[in-house]
Formats: C-alpha cells, structure tokens, sequence
C-alpha cells in the first residue's frame, strides 16, 4: 500500500515535471522541471531497491548534468524570448499524432508483455547495494568499465579541442588562457 | 492493490513520450537537448524496473553504463551548443538550418 501511494505521488511529479519543461518559455524553468523529474526517479529507484543507482541518478544527473546546463544558459542568455510560430506547416498536429501513437503502441505493446523472461536465473529479493553492483561491474563487465574511461577521456578532450576552434580557427593556447573551455561532467 | 513492473514500464512510456514532444516541438537547443535527456532517464527506469522483476543485477549495471555515456554526451552537446552560440550568436535550431559553417 505504501509503495502504491509513494509511486501515484513521484509518477505524477515526474510527469508534471517533464511537461512543465517542455511547455516553460524560459530555459532556466525548462531546466528546474527537468531537475524535478529527475529527483522524482530517483525516488521511484529508491522503492526498487537500486539505491546505488538513486544515489548516483542525484550526484551525476541532479547534480553535475544540470550545474552544466545552468552554466550554459546562463553563458548563452536567458533574456531571448523564443520565436514560436512554426515554420514547417502542420508541425504540431504531426507532434501530436506521432507521439500519442507512439505512447498508445507502447501501451499496447505492453499489454501483451512488459517483459519476457523467468526469475529462474534471478535473486528473487535482490537489493542494489554497492556491493552486489560492484560485484557484477568488477567482475563480470571490467573490460566494459575499462572502455567507458576511455570514452570519458576522448569526450574531455573533444570538449577541450572544440573551445579551441573559434571563429578565427585554431588559436594558440596562450591566447586562449583568459576563456577556459568548461569542465566535463 | 500493489505496484507491479508494468507500472513503472507505462510511468517511462509516458516521460519518454514527453521527451520526444520536446525533441520535436521546441526550437531552443538546450531544451531540445534536456528533452533527450528526459528519454534517457525514462529507459533507465525501464532498466532498473525489469532488474528488480527478474531478479537480476545486470540491468543496473546497464544503467551505469547508460548514464556514464549520457555524462559524456552531455559534455561534447554543450560544447557543441556553445561553439555554434559564438559562431552564429543564437542557440535556435530554425536559423541553423544551412549547412555553410
């Protein structure tokens, strides 16, 4: 029962979230409603026993994701007000009808199956500790982990070398020292 | 009544569908871009929801792995966003439609 009342509470805030940031006229609103659909699945992750995943959803999305994105619309400005007529004929109507169909073919779709598979191979009380994620993440999935460092370095890099083509083209990097290229996430 | 994993499912069917109205109607870049963000983190409650179904720690696993790539896809968007912001001073996708740099 409390697992029912605390899910209809966050499901509905993560929904009013999401839709307040796609209808707020201001990024920054754009971005708190974001923020709050976020801390919303955070919670919903606590009630599936993933609490290394809600603590990590809170540092990295909550946390670094959105400090960057309020760190780029603060440096692109907030003041723009957006230009909201259309310009492609019927945008809307089309937005409309793909994406309620697409909603409605999920629907369906999982009124058949939402997922298939047995709990024969699974822990039936499993609990997402940092211990058993850690376990399965060093154990079975290193090479993977491995590689996402890799990843994480080329994306800083390509940061780094993208603040460095301006307009002028590639500047020299003491010309460059009094704008720094922003941090990664 | 108690809450099964289809809940959860229909819960991230409906966000990643905010998400794609987002993508499609919006013209402001950023928005654009936490849109996709939103879809993101729909998939990965569909993740942790069949995890806790089947009993099986992988689909947490998956979710780390989801978010590390989003941390470094959020990283070079925004750099993309702001190298755009200084060339052509707009961050409206509409007045970038050509593609002469």
């Amino acid at each position: 029962m409390a697992e029912t009342v605390v899910f209809v509470i966050f499901a509905v805030v993560a929904i009013a979230g999401g839709g307040f940031m796609v209808t707020a006229r201001n990024p920054v609103y754009s971005a708190m409603g974001l923020l709050t659909a976020m801390f919303s699945i955070a919670v919903l992750y606590v009630v599936l026993d993933a609490h290394f995943i809600a603590a990590v959803q809170i540092i990295i999305y909550a946390g670094a994701v959105m400090t960057l994105f309020l760190f780029v619309i603060m440096l692109i400005g907030v003041d723009r007000v957006e230009d909201r007529t259309e310009e492609i004929p019927l945008q809307r109507p089309l937005t409309a009808i793909v994406s309620i169909g697409l909603l409605a073919a999920i629907l369906l779709a999982g009124r058949q199956a939402w997922i298939t598979g047995t709990r024969i191979l699974g822990d039936a009380d499993l609990s997402g500790t940092i211990e058993n994620v850690a376990d399965e993440l060093f154990g079975t999935w290193t090479l993977a982990f491995l590689a996402t460092i890799f990843l994480l370095t080329i994306a800083a890099l390509g940061t780094v070398a993208l603040a460095q083509f301006g307009p002028a083209g590639l500047r020299s990097v003491a010309s460059s020292a009094e704008d720094e290229p922003e941090e990664p996430a | 009544m108690t809450v099964t994993v289809g809940w959860y499912m229909a819960l991230a069917a409906v966000l990643f569908s905010i998400g794609g109205v987002g993508v499609l109607l919006r013209r402001n870049a950023l928005v654009m871009f936490m849109s996709i963000e939103l879809m993101l983190n729909s998939v990965n409650l569909t993740f942790v929801a069949a995890s806790k179904a089947l009993g099986l720690i992988e689909g947490q696993v998956a979710v780390l792995f989801v978010i590390v790539v989003a941390a470094a896809e959020v990283t070079v968007g925004l750099a993309i966003i702001v190298a755009v912001f200084r060339r052509r001073a707009t961050a409206n996708v509409d007045d970038l439609s050509s593609l002469r740099g």
